[in-house]
């Protein structure tokens, strides 16, 4: 059963899942037109206009790219897939499908207005005590509680196709799909008290003052796992549809499943990691959660593992010989696998810096730097996006009834090389940047003189920048093509087969949900309690709130 | 559940790379004192812009043979003194918080860095080999004049 499914997604399903990959490229255009304008300024080669500033446009750009942009194709991408291998959606998950995109879309649509009109210049990780208009908090827990129906809708549907399906196992696209959810349900938990109980009641004037350590804990509760929300469809597309794409089959269908539960628990109780410079957390608890931060590095070695297996496996099955004889054999030429492998090949530095930035007292080097900045374009803006737009060249022709030209396909490869131009030389400059000291989320300074001989760097960042927004341009021209312009059609959803065999083998203990929600929920406890209840017994007089734009 | 042999030496190998690596930490962070700035007091009165005691006074004080404190207060935009003068080779400790919003201290080629937040104190600790003009920044987002946000240590 897993794997192997010829349903064919109706109408109705794919207007769902094209609503919100409409938004999805919206948002990529705006954000990236955002990003080339902060390059530019950074550089000193543009002033802003009047009545915009360098941090409304940064806060644009966060929000547009990293939280917009990601929700709507990781739920567009998750809804077709588990549509596809559940044997469609059911009318109540369509239902909570359409709630959660219109939230979504009128919380987006808030909250951009109140970071156009200058109310709510506080970046998209909003700390206090500056306080934001609350409609912006308002907007952003719509998008939250939108995406939770998103969530719900996942879940309408797993749960029916059990009870349909007694004794079976789950297909490995919808068990992947329930597993990030679950990581998403327990994520948003902390911002969402964070925004309800605290952000909001505050900006309205109903509190008077904020514990400011505990609403950055419960934030950076949440940032983290939200990495591995948009690291994990990404990683669905490398287990589940690349294979299918090389014309091979899933390597190993239990391995992916662990993996993901490994994520769910080691993504959770490391929040410490982004406050490793912070007072009033002791040296003892920061060690704890980079200690647990670390750990999941082993569900991405197997993750890594898996892909050369894949590749390795694919490469044989063309004739390919010796260690790295598959490398010949791969279709270098095909976007729906070129996006993607770059993306995975600029993980491998994505991911060490990551590991640097969470090795204690190593981030002192890099902490708030630009190094960071250049980090984090890696693995959510080259390895998510690539593999993204990867998913685009199938599943939007897929859902469009439209094919994918050789054109477009030739554009596409060119797109996915300019981006990796673009980032390698924007993130290349940042990372040395960031040893140098340069400040991230800052705009163009060179401190009295003082820095004068940064500016160099920033313009080779610009360039990069530059280079980045014609890559964005020309993937938001090819999308447009698949969406409306493509000729007419049929291109195959890409879901690989899982060997009949192997998958008699995935240990049902894998999918008790229980057992690991209870896990991530003790090691939550331990690894939060203790600095939790202390920063809420031993905080300082709370902050009013201050605007400081 | 069947893992290839390959990926069992793989996962090993990683495993084993990150015990080591952990272990190291582990070393720094107790038993060397190099854990980074988590600092536990507080510095404030009633409210975070009521600064008590060192905060309220702040300068340069000494307090070894070749050891300094520095208090500072760090405000939208700018440092409280905005110019410190320190001895080069000495001991100088950063004491700082801030009275406003979260700001950074960072002294570029140092690994002077930490977070300041309304109420706490933070500290972190540094040795100026060379003399010279050092830049204080901050580095993390706190309004409209963060970029103009600086200070200078005077190293002799």
């Amino acid at each position: 059963m897993s794997g192997k499914t010829s349903y064919e997604l109706t109408p109705a399903e794919a207007r769902l899942s094209m609503a919100h990959f409409y938004v999805a490229f919206l948002a990529l255009f705006i954000g990236g037109i955002a990003g080339l304008v902060q390059a530019l300024q950074r550089a000193g080669l543009i002033t802003l206009p009047g009545g915009i500033n360098y941090y409304q446009v940064l806060t644009a750009h966060g929000v547009l790219l990293a939280l917009v942009l990601t929700t709507y194709f990781i739920i567009g991408f998750l809804l077709a897939g588990v549509a596809k291998t559940t044997g469609g959606l059911v009318s109540g998950a369509k239902r909570f499908g359409w709630a959660g995109f219109w939230l979504m879309t009128v919380g987006t649509i808030l909250t951009t207005i109140t970071i156009l009109t200058n109310e709510a210049t506080v970046l998209y990780t909003f700390y206090a005590p500056m306080k934001a208009t609350p409609w912006f908090y308002i907007g952003l827990t719509l998008v939250v509680v939108g995406s939770w129906c998103s969530g719900i809708a996942v879940l309408i549907n797993y749960v029916r196709w059990k009870k349909q399906n007694r004794g079976q196992i789950t297909p490995l696209f919808a068990f992947l799909t329930v597993a990030t959810f679950i990581l998403w349900f327990v994520a948003t938990l902390g911002v969402a008290i964070e925004v309800l109980f605290m952000l909001i009641p505050w900006s309205f004037g109903w509190i008077d003052t904020i514990n400011i350590m505990l609403s950055r804990t419960l934030f950076w509760y949440f940032g983290h796992p939200l990495v591995y929300f948009w690291l994990m469809p990404a990683y669905i597309a490398w287990y589940v549809c690349l294979p299918k794409i090389l014309g091979t089959k899933v390597f190993s269908d239990s391995l992916a499943r662990l993996a993901f539960v490994l994520f769910i628990i080691f993504s959770v109780p490391v929040g410490f990691h982004h406050q490793l410079l912070e007072p009033g957390i002791s040296a003892g608890w920061k060690y704890l959660q980079v200690f647990l931060t670390m750990v999941v590095v082993i569900p991405s070695l197997m993750t890594a593992f898996t892909l050369f297996a894949t590749f390795e496996t694919a490469g044989r099955q063309k004739g390919a010989e010796g260690l790295f004889g598959w490398l010949r054999f791969m279709p270098w030429g095909d976007a729906r696998f070129l996006a993607p492998f770059i993306g995975m090949v600029f993980f491998i530095v994505g991911g060490a810096s990551g590991i640097v930035n969470a090795s204690n007292q190593l981030n002192q080097v890099v902490h708030n730097t630009l190094w960071v900045t250049g980090h984090f374009h890696i693995p959510v803006g080259t390895t998510v996006a690539l593999t993204f737009f990867g998913v685009g060249y199938w599943l939007i022709p897929y859902l469009t009834k439209r094919v994918f030209t050789p054109r477009m396909n030739k554009l596409a490869v060119v797109q996915s090389l300019i981006w990796a131009l673009g980032m390698f030389i924007m993130s290349a400059a940042m990372h040395a940047g960031g040893l140098l000291g340069m400040p991230r989320r800052t705009a163009f300074t060179d401190y009295q003189g003082m820095a004068a001989d940064w500016i160099p760097l920033q313009v080779v960042m610009a360039v990069g920048g530059v280079i980045l927004f014609v890559g964005i341009v020309l993937e938001v021209i090819i999308m447009l093509n698949l969406m409306f312009f493509a000729p007419k059609g049929q291109t195959e959803f890409q879901l690989a087969e899982v060997d009949t065999e192997q998958a008699l083998h995935t240990p049902p203990v894998l999918e008790r949900w229980g057992v690991w929600l209870a896990i991530t929920a003790v090691l939550v406890v331990v690894a939060y309690t203790v600095p939790i209840v202390d920063m809420i017994q031993n905080a300082p007089p709370g902050s009013p709130p201050l605007r400081t734009w | 559940m069947h893992l290839h042999r390959y990926e069992r030496i793989w996962l090993m190998i990683g495993g084993a790379t990150l015990l080591a690596f952990l272990a190291v930490l582990a070393v720094q962070t107790f038993a060397l004192g190099l854990a980074p700035p988590s600092d536990l007091g507080q510095a404030c009165l009633t409210s975070p812009d009521e600064l008590a005691p060192p905060y309220n006074q702040p300068g340069v004080y000494q307090v070894g043979e070749n050891e300094y404190d520095v208090v500072m207060v760090s405000y939208a935009f700018g440092f409280d003194p905005g110019t410190v003068e320190v001895p080069a080779g000495a001991k100088i400790n950063f004491k700082a918080t801030s009275k406003d919003v979260i700001h950074g201290f960072q002294i570029p080629g140092t690994n002077a860095n930490m977070m300041l937040m309304p109420g706490h104190a933070n500290t972190v600790t540094t040795t100026f080999d060379e003399p010279g003009e050092y830049l204080i920044l901050c580095n993390e987002y706190c309004g409209i004049g963060h970029q103009a946000m600086m200070g200078k240590v005077i190293v002799k």
